[in-house]
């Protein structure tokens, strides 16, 4: 088992290395000029020129890319050009609520759909079960930029039951920022529960064809502990790993969510940082982003070790 | 350790109300015209259709037939374990000391089954949950039927696996299946199934997937075990050499009827059926001259959505008259325990094996 983790943690770093190639070199050939954003319109080419050269544009592309590296690698992600100010400064409020959304909206989606699922094929075939697909689908169906105006207009709105937009930190305490939390958690989760839950059904009727289940019947166990014993273990490999491209999707998910629901976390700083072509900023999330991807893979590979003793050896 | 072992070792005594109530010399298993269909878009399958046998305590019964005859799905009525949809039992009994487990409750039949009446299926590399460790496999029937702790049942699981011949028990009970040859997962079917001391085993095929040599062993092992235990044992199968060698009693399948049935002797000395001569004359045997020529049986079996009128078997029988294309022979009896479902039985007769030139 540590050696299988050994492993997938050593097969992670070049994927890391080769993000990090990717996301330099695409900054490095994007349109737009950053000296000209700080320098303004009045600026004379001799002051673009300097800047350029106090921030290092001058240099060639691989000295530019080795001193990005190495910097990376320090941990330090660099200084924004149009503040002026580290930005592990920067992104260090806007962890939490970010960090918050995504806890919330895994936990939700996961449970959601994994027990919707299970439901869904302990009932295969009768009215629950099709009542819970037609969700399903409903849920794949719906595009959340407008599955979140829908909910702002009629709970926040009219009804008022939740803030509008805003958020209120953890500080403020915990039921203030779960309610301010709660449109965003169920907007981001409808997609991934559906998800889960649609897997999560045909895994386990998968399973339930499997000759072992016949042979756990034949011992005379009941059809609960068959289902749950025998089948929900080896039907949970297709399901994590939905649950971990969920995760994934997620980082994508947030640049518009925070943006509809006025969060001010990640999300919102990479879209403001793209509209000033704050390239370091724009690096450094790129960065972060990727380096999530990668955990989470790593999570997801380790925990199918975990379930299925045939990937250990 | 002490009560797993009074459980384990006197097999036939077990404590339990319904066990006991065989005692009375009849038959410990009897099937009655057993109609089990399946149901598809394209019609009804008539996978087994009006079967009637009896099993013995402590005998050894062979189920001979070639694949889709209805051996299987036999097996599985009685077990109640045809999948539905699209399969259903339609008619018959199945009665087991005197009750008819077509009848009672899934609570119940769930007590038989892994208790009373055991199961080993086809396919060791696929029987055996490949997540759970082979001791928790084994020991989920005795905590089940046995009422054991979860400290007798593991004592006993290893001593099981040592019954079945593998070695180190300790160490493969902490393992899992995909450490163990498929032969070695048969093993651990057997030892599963004879866990709680059942009444009756079956072996649907519990040695085709596996090669020749191990066969054999698995077979002994079977044989050694259910005599030791006092088990009866239907052994189901396309291959009569397995079946020759084991059965006490042989009931010849076709398209889900008994075609012929009588003791081992008589089905494989004087076959009174064309199939069973036919399934004969089609096995190679080593005391026949090399240069003999086998006879296949011609034709195939015919889809049972929609059997015509008449013997199944008449368009691949030598000896077919007009009568089996109107009328489709019931048992007949042809010897004091043989019966064939033929009305030309008197003919049937095998032929010698003619030299190729």
């Amino acid at each position: 088992m540590w050696a299988y983790i050994a492993q997938r943690v050593l097969t992670s770093i070049p994927v890391i290395l080769i993000v990090g190639v990717v996301t330099f070199s695409l900054l490095y050939v994007a349109p737009g000029d950053p000296a000209a954003i700080i320098g303004g319109d009045e600026a004379s080419p001799e002051q673009l020129e300097q800047i350029r050269h106090q921030l290092g544009f001058d240099q060639p592309y691989h000295i530019q890319l080795g001193r990005w590296f190495l910097r990376m690698l320090k941990g330090d992600l660099g200084t924004s050009i149009f503040s002026k100010r580290e930005i592990r400064e920067l992104m260090a409020p806007r962890l939490q609520p970010t960090i918050s959304l995504g806890i919330q909206v895994i936990f939700l989606s996961a449970l959601l759909g994994v027990s919707t699922g299970m439901l869904a094929a302990w009932k295969a075939g009768a009215r629950l079960d099709r009542g819970l697909m037609l969700f399903a689908v409903l849920g794949f169906a719906t595009p959340g930029f407008w599955l979140a105006f829908i909910l702002i207009w009629g709970l926040a709105v009219n009804l008022r039951w939740f803030p509008v937009i805003g958020y209120s930190p953890i500080g403020d305490g915990i039921i203030k920022h779960l309610h301010s939390m709660f449109l965003p958690v169920l907007v981001n989760s409808v997609l991934a529960s559906a998800f889960i839950s649609r897997i999560t059904r045909s895994a386990m009727l998968e399973v339930l064809r499997e000759d072992y289940i016949r042979t756990a019947r034949a011992k005379g166990l009941a059809e609960f502990r068959v289902f749950i014993r025998h089948a929900f273990r080896p039907a949970a490999i297709p399901v994590i790993t939905v649950i971990g491209a969920a995760m994934a999707s997620l980082a994508t998910g947030f640049v518009v969510t925070e943006r509809v629901f006025g969060i001010p976390g990640l999300g919102r700083m990479l879209v403001e940082a793209i509209a000033r072509r704050d390239y370091p900023i724009i690096q450094a999330l790129l960065m972060s982003v990727a380096t999530f991807y990668i955990l989470v893979n790593l999570v997801v590979d380790i925990v199918y070790a975990y379930v299925d003793p045939r990937i250990r050896y | 350790m002490t009560s797993g072992k009074t459980n384990g070792k006197t097999a036939g005594q077990k404590g339990s109300g319904t066990s006991n109530g065989a005692s009375n010399n009849g038959p410990l298993l009897q099937i009655k015209d057993l109609q089990t269909y399946f149901y598809s878009p394209g019609g009804v399958v008539k996978a087994v259709d009006g079967v009637s046998f009896d099993l013995r305590e402590s005998e050894t019964l062979g189920l001979v037939g070639e694949s889709g005859c209805g051996k299987s799905v036999t097996a599985l009525s009685i077990m109640r374990l045809i999948p539905d949809p699209p399969g259903r039992i339609v008619g018959g009994q199945v009665i087991f000391n005197g009750v008819d487990l077509l009848q009672v409750s899934d609570a119940e039949m769930r007590k038989v089954r892994g208790s009373e009446i055991a199961m080993i299926f086809q396919e060791p590399m696929t029987s055996l949950n490949p997540v759970l460790t082979i001791e928790r496999q084994l020991t989920e029937p005795l905590e089940l039927h046995m009422s054991m702790t979860r400290r007798q049942a593991n004592a006993r699981a290893s001593e099981l696996l040592e019954i079945v011949g593998i070695p180190d028990p300790e160490s493969r009970l902490r393992g899992y299946p995909h450490q163990m040859s498929g032969g070695q997962r048969q093993r651990v079917m057997i030892a599963m199934a004879l866990s709680c001391n059942p009444k009756i085993l079956i072996a649907d095929e519990a040695t085709t997937a596996l090669d020749v040599t191990i066969q054999a062993q698995i077979l002994e092992l079977m044989k050694d075990l259910t005599v030791r235990f006092g088990t009866s044992l239907i052994i189901i199968t396309h291959n009569l050499g397995v079946v020759a060698r084991y059965a006490n009693r042989v009931n010849v399948m076709y398209a889900g009827k008994i075609r012929e049935a009588g003791d081992a002797e008589d089905i494989y000395g004087t076959p009174k059926h064309p199939y069973t001569v036919g399934l004969l004359q089609s096995v190679p045997r080593l005391d026949v001259a090399t240069t003999a020529r086998l006879a296949p049986i011609r034709g195939e079996i015919p889809s049972l959505m929609n059997l015509p009128a008449g013997c199944a078997f008449r368009d691949r029988c030598d000896w077919a008259v007009e009568r089996c294309a109107v009328d489709d022979p019931p048992l007949l009896d042809v010897g004091k325990t043989h019966t064939s479902a033929c009305w030309e039985h008197a003919r049937v007769e095998l032929k010698k094996r003619v030299a190729a030139q």
